[in-house]
């Protein structure tokens, strides 16, 4: 899709301005990435953490096991496995989605430790109430359990979420064109790496600012003792 | 009053209950009839709240046998610490409330919220009929018009009624009650007591109290059981108890906490 263009490298400014439309195409690719996977680490971790407390011994140490494999393991190399290894198993998925799948998961890693902190820090006599309330334990997770959980676990949730989005310039290495993958490719053409990559950290710099003032943002909002999930 | 009435509804025969190495209740031996109020009194550490929360299904016992309505709480092949399924302590958990010192309301819910709950996601009423009903248990606590509130916007007192018409709303045969004002500022006790004192004359409630307030227990109870190291070294009518104790434990305890 670049060759079309070419790109007036006189000065920074007709620089910038003639790289903007497709840096800003990459960002929202960049975009795309991090919301995709932040919400698979969202759901993904929640369900490792009720995994990992399950009281079925052998659920909760397979749950602990992969967990700590997702942790210990560089992110580049699970994006390729499951770039490469998958379509050996006959799992072709489209590289944005390897992207955001690999992403996710190591998130959900992390996210999950967020979810049992806050999940622990909750009284026991929350548990107990719930109980003797005949609730199930199901029930006592999604009413009582994380909805008190949930204002402990925003900040953290946030710092993650902001690392994430430092994080999608890897999804490059397997094609997927987002904001850093393009500053290269047009580095590559013009031998001008200055402007691209100051535009892109400038505009990496702009979103975690925006991440972290909405974060606190939405941190004063929650009701200090929980939100109700339904 | 009626024949019925003279059932035992709880019975522990011979149960033990241990902390790893801590044993807190050995040979325990209880039985609490049909509607009887029986308060529970005796030194910390001596396994009050045990044995309340043994019948809450809040903590196992080892061996023994414990039966509420005749239903067992060990299954003949039930697993885990419970020895027991967890369909079948949910089963016995019908029949039983509990109240708690330190309120345990839900603090991210509304009063009504908070007493519509469980009988919403685990009796499943309707909406409707389960707030009408909240709502009459917080008349009759004296809280209706706070059912908006949250439970941070109330006083102790008045978070502990809420905890009682929570408790009350799923309908249970037997109340238990572990140290229900300790929690409480003085002048906030005798509002919570109250409370507890009209539950005191509906006769299907078999209630259970553990509490310090002697003069209260000696009023609303049918039967005092003086604790002891994991032992019911006393029981009998308050006038007996606290009139005439036999037991020199019994004294000793007495004159410590009316002194
Ligand atoms: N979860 C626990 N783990 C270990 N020991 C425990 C636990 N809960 C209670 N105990 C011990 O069991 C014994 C009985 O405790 P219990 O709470 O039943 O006493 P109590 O009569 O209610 O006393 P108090 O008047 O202080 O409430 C105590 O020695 C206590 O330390
Ligand atoms: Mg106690």
């Amino acid at each position: 899709m670049m060759y079309g263009y070419e790109w007036d490298t006189t000065t920074w400014l007709t620089y910038t301005t003639s790289i903007l439309p497709i840096i800003l195409i990459g960002l929202t690719v960049t975009l795309k990435a991090a919301a995709a996977g932040f919400a698979i680490a969202l759901v993904l971790g929640l369900a490792f953490a009720l995994l990992r407390r399950s009281r079925l011994i052998a659920i909760s140490w397979t749950t602990a096991v992969i967990v700590e494999f997702l942790r210990d393991t560089p992110l580049l190399v699970q994006l390729f496995f499951l770039y490469y290894v998958l379509p050996e198993f006959g799992i072709v998925l489209p590289a944005f989605l390897t992207g955001a799948l690999a992403l996710g998961l190591q998130y959900a890693a992390y996210t999950s430790e967020v979810y049992r902190g806050g999940i622990e820090a909750v009284a026991r006599g929350q548990w107990e109430a719930a109980t003797a309330l005949n609730l199930t334990r199901m029930q006592a997770y999604r009413d009582i359990i994380i909805p008190q959980a949930i204002p402990r676990i925003v900040p953290a949730m946030g710092n993650y979420l902001v690392a994430m989005i430092k994080e999608t310039p890897v999804l490059s290495v397997v094609t997927v064109m987002e904001m850093m993958g393009l500053a290269n490719m047009i580095g590559e053409r013009t031998f001008e790496y200055l402007v691209p990559l100051t535009l892109v950290g400038l505009i990496f710099l702009l979103l975690t600012l925006i991440c972290s003032a909405g974060l606190h943002r939405l941190q004063k909002a929650l009701p200090k003792a929980g939100i109700p999930l339904r | 009053m009626t024949e019925d009435n003279t059932a035992p509804i709880i019975e522990f025969s011979n149960v033990a209950k241990r902390f790893g190495p801590l044993t807190v209740l050995d040979d325990f031996n209880f039985t609490v009839r049909k509607g009887e109020k029986v308060t529970l009194i005796g030194p910390s550490g001596s396994g009050k709240s045990t044995v309340l929360r043994i019948l809450m299904t809040l903590e196992p016992f080892q061996d023994g046998r414990l039966t509420l309505s005749g239903m067992s709480y060990h299954e003949p092949n039930g697993k885990g610490p419970f020895k027991a399924s967890e369909r079948h302590l949910r089963q016995i958990r019908t029949h039983v409330g509990m109240v708690f010192q330190s309120f345990n309301l839900f603090p991210h819910m509304t009063v009504l919220r908070n007493v519509v709950e469980a009988p919403l996601r685990v009796l499943g009423i309707a909406r409707a009929e389960a707030e009408c009903r909240a709502l009459q248990l917080l008349d009759m606590v004296g809280l209706a018009d706070k059912k908006d509130f949250y439970p941070s916007q109330l006083s102790g007192g008045q978070q502990q009624r809420v905890a009682i018409a929570r408790a009350l709303a799923m309908r249970p045969r037997v109340l238990l009650f572990d140290e229900p004002t300790s929690a409480l500022d003085p002048q906030l006790v005798g509002e919570v007591l109250s409370v507890i004192r009209g539950l005191a004359h509906e006769h299907d409630l078999t209630m259970l109290l553990v509490t310090h307030e002697m003069r209260f227990a000696r009023e609303v109870s049918d039967r005092v059981c003086f604790f002891d190291k994991g032992r019911i070294c006393e029981q009998g009518a308050p006038d007996e108890i606290f009139g005439a104790p036999r037991e020199a434990r019994t004294r000793e305890f007495l004159s410590s906490v009316l002194a």
